[in-house]
């Protein structure tokens, strides 16, 4: 029965843009499936290792930077100015976190708001990237994959961003059965209990932000060839890793589908308060973002999916592992 | 083998202006089993976590097998074949048992499938075979022990550290867990435990060593120790005699 | 300026003490200090001096506020959910200001300290001065209450060690709201005397909070005489710093700083542990 839904479901989302042929549903649909990336990876390294970062905007700008640095450069094809970018997004995230995972916790995550903040601020002085002024992607057409544009309309970039979501949930789904992941789970937990157990914990933890910060890069090139303009303001600033953290969050850390959960919420809502608000909406919704916070935090940690689990513990359909609660013995 | 499997030296800690260990030297050889006794703040957590690596000495060393381990991190030390237990049980909350227990077994073996039924085996091993799909949350406290010490065998040590094993346990589940630690001495496992309780000591150690204040004031069989002055003064106290 | 540092610190590492939790909005808490110092000045023509009283009132509601509010139901939570409690406050302090106050740069015009004062054959603005004496006659105050009254001691207690003190009969629920509102008091002082010579706007709060947080690593979590010294430490730092690079990085150089305590010496110059 689960499985007749899910296929129904995957159908649905397949077809969309040929039912849904306007481009507003189309863009929505392909910031659900961003920003669900985009949150996927970020529980990698959050959810499922429990490193909480709140400067991940950073690999966004790295991946979106370096493709079109490229592209107008060397005009090289933005899909291996994309793997670059993932590349480089995983040595900066080494580089990071050689020092900040020494820190545990509240600290860890007060330094990856400093390196973030350090990021922005360096890029928006440096000439030699746009600084301040940013960076135009250079027009080509007519439409075609290998220069990764399309201006008639939205169908390929659907299909694109559907790819990566993919992509993110699959090396998510990876990690989780293999060692690897059973590893940040317990780095999670304890991490000292787990180096006593032979667990290389830093090792570990660095290969989960190196995984985590190359998927969020190839989403900033993504972007960046979507709206084919960037600078410091729109790929890096601390606004958008706290959105990358809220949809996670809403949806349910340390969960395979959470993000995606929180994301196909989150993303509609906010898209819907900007055409009601126009302009004014913008310090208002972050308002609300910020409560919506709270509020989780306080009430139910474990996001949406929490919720669901709950849900379905009650109505008695087999929940997935790690719902039920055993009674002491 | 008489080449000692673990040798200590000189080994001194100290915390701001306290002694936690001073001048510690001692050797373990294989398949040997030590006991550790002394007043609480003697120092012998202290030294567990000096032996696995959780702290740094500020003088000595450790060598295991052979090789200095003094500076080396906690999971390489339990790569060389040192597991311990914790006092203050840390069993991950939110696995189950049988995820807690692959962990360990996970430092052989890179597949799921081996390493869950190396984890079974070390469950079986200890007993609690039946409780393997539970959450850890929900274990009582003896389940927890064995449920650590499962955790530190699924790695295959050839020395383990217990510290407090029987500690908080139903007076009832001692002999079980007592039991457990014979077998595990039998086969072979060098051990080294930390214990208040005299009576476990007494009925399965080869070798005791006395620590008070940081200092080893005894180390030797266990008829010898009981019956020194130092040890009785400063932890046995004159009802023992 | 150090010294000022210090006072918003002091709360941070206070608050920190009592229950291992980072105020992630404590950088909008001095903003709303900020503004409130600025609203008593427009409405009711109160130089900042003399609405510090009035900030450190409301901001120790605040802390109270917040305490009651949201602190306690995560206090027992897990690490994640504390973090966010406390983001999500900053996130929506932050834009709750820019949505009721807008984003403009509020100033408070012609305040009773003005004019500069040559100290030593340096010129330093009088408002500087005189918040560095507020700020040090606040520290001051705080510290007397920490050591020599019964709650200030027991609040000490309680920081050091929970159970103990919960054990001699101190009410450390009543504590942990207490630390949150000498925190928000704090703040608030610190708020009002800035708002002397500083632009008001909503996101005022960031750099400071990040200040803030390098304040408290340094003079050792919890340690709060500690972070007299280390303020006045941190307001050295950032001096040259803006002296010898370009202002923009400023604030990277206080990061970095925070890294290099943190990593190398977590107790802090003075922590406890």
């Amino acid at each position: 029965m689960r499985r007749v839904l899910a296929a129904l479901l995957l159908s649905a989302v397949v077809l969309f843009p040929l039912v849904f042929t306007r481009p507003f549903p189309r863009h929505v649909m392909i910031m659900i499936f961003l920003y669900g990336a985009l949150a996927t990876a970020w529980n990698i390294l959050a959810g499922y290792c429990g490193q909480i970062s709140l400067g991940h905007a950073v690999y966004f700008g790295v991946g979106a930077y370096t493709s079109t640095l490229l592209v107008r450069e060397i005009a090289l094809t933005p899909w291996l100015g994309m793997l670059a970018g993932a590349v480089l997004a995983g040595l900066v995230s080494q580089v990071v976190g050689y020092p900040c995972f020494r820190l545990r916790g509240h600290y860890f995550a007060i330094a990856t708001i400093g390196v973030g903040e350090i990021v922005q601020t360096s890029v928006l002085n440096w000439d030699l990237v746009g600084a301040a002024r940013g960076l135009f992607v250079p027009i080509k057409r007519p439409d075609s994959l290998l220069n990764f544009q399309f201006h008639q309309s939205k169908f390929v970039y659907y299909y694109i961003a559907l790819a990566l979501l993919g992509l993110a949930l699959g090396v998510t789904r990876w990690i989780e059965r293999s060692r690897r992941g059973h590893y940040f789970r317990a780095i999670k937990e304890d991490q000292d209990a787990a180096a006593s157990l032979g667990v290389p914990v830093a090792r570990e933890k660095q290969a989960a932000m190196a995984v985590s910060a190359a998927l969020t890069a190839l989403g900033g090139t993504f972007w960046a060839q979507y709206v084919l303009f960037i600078d410091p303001e729109s790929v890096f600033p601390l606004s958008l890793s706290i959105l990358i953290c809220l949809v996670a969050v809403l949806g349910g850390v340390g969960s395979l589908w959470g993000p995606l959960l929180g994301a196909a919420v989150l993303v509609p809502l906010s898209e819907g308060t900007r055409v009601l608000l126009g302009g004014t909406g913008k310090a208002l919704d972050l308002v609300i973002y910020g409560a919506l916070i709270m509020a989780i935090a306080v009430f139910q940690p474990a996001g949406l999916m929490g919720l669901v689990r709950q849900l379905g513990a009650r109505r008695g359909i087999a929940a997935s592992p790690g719902a039920r609660r055993e009674s002491a013995a | 083998m008489s080449a000692a499997f673990l040798e200590v030296r000189g080994l001194t800690k100290r915390f701001g202006g306290i002694v936690a260990n001073r001048d510690i030297s001692f050797a373990v050889r294989a398949g040997e089993l030590v006991g550790v006794i002394g007043p609480n703040g003697a120092g012998k957590s202290t030294l567990f976590d000096l032996l696995t690596g959780f702290t740094r000495p500020d003088a000595g060393t450790v060598r295991i097998d052979g090789r200095e381990t003094t500076r080396l991190r906690p999971d390489e030390v339990c790569r060389l074949g040192v597991g311990r237990t914790f006092q203050k049980l840390r069993p991950f909350h939110d696995m189950t048992t049988l995820e807690n227990v692959m962990i360990g077994a996970f430092l052989h073996t890179a597949d799921v499938d081996e390493a869950r039924e190396a984890a079974m085996a070390a469950l079986y091993s200890v007993g609690l075979a039946d409780r393997a799909g539970a959450h850890a949350r929900g274990l009582s406290t003896g389940q927890r022990k064995r449920l650590e010490l499962a955790r530190a065998l699924a790695t295959r040590p050839r020395l383990l550290l217990l510290d407090e094993v029987t500690g908080g346990v139903d007076p009832g589940a001692i002999p079980g867990l007592v039991t457990l630690v014979r077998d595990l001495h039998a086969r072979g496992l060098a051990l080294i435990i930390i214990e208040h309780n005299m009576r476990v000591i007494m009925d399965v150690a080869q070798r005791i060593l006395a620590l008070q204040l940081g200092e080893i004031i005894g180390d030797g069989p266990p008829a010898e120790i009981v019956r020194s002055e130092r040890v009785i003064d400063a932890y046995l106290g004159e009802a023992w005699r | 300026m150090g010294l000022v540092y210090a006072l918003v610190a002091a709360g941070l590492s206070l608050i920190f003490g009592l229950m291992e939790l980072v105020n992630f909005a404590h950088g909008e808490f001095l903003m709303l200090a900020m503004y409130v110092a600025f609203f008593a000045w427009s409405l009711a023509r109160l130089d900042p001096v003399v609405s510090a009283p009035v900030a450190a009132v409301a901001l120790g509601g605040v802390g109270w506020l917040t305490y009651h509010g949201l602190i306690r139901r995560v206090l027992g939570a897990p690490m994640l959910a504390q973090i966010f409690a406390t983001f999500g406050l900053a996130v929506f302090l932050r834009n709750g200001a820019q949505f009721a106050f807008g984003v403009d740069f509020l100033t408070v015009k012609d305040p009773w300290l003005a004019g500069r004062v040559s100290v030593a054959g340096l010129f330093i603005g009088l408002p500087q001065v005189g918040a560095s004496v507020a700020a040090l006659a606040a520290f001051l105050a705080l510290y007397l209450f920490l050591s020599r009254t019964e709650t200030g001691l027991a609040l000490t207690a309680t920081a050091q060690d929970r159970q103990a003190a919960s054990l001699m009969g101190i009410d450390t629920e009543r504590m942990f709201a207490l630390g949150w509102v000498i925190g928000g008091a704090c703040v608030g002082v610190a708020g009002a005397l800035l708002a002397m010579f500083f632009y008001i706007y909503p996101d005022v709060g960031g750099p400071f909070a990040l200040l803030a947080y390098v304040t408290v690593a340094l003079g050792g979590f919890g340690n709060v005489p500690g972070t007299l010294a280390a303020g006045v430490i941190v307001g050295l730092v950032e001096a040259l710093a803006g002296l010898l690079i370009p202002p923009a990085f400023k604030y990277s150089v206080v990061f970095v700083l925070y890294l290099v305590v943190v990593l190398w010496r977590p107790q802090g110059l003075f922590g406890r542990f």
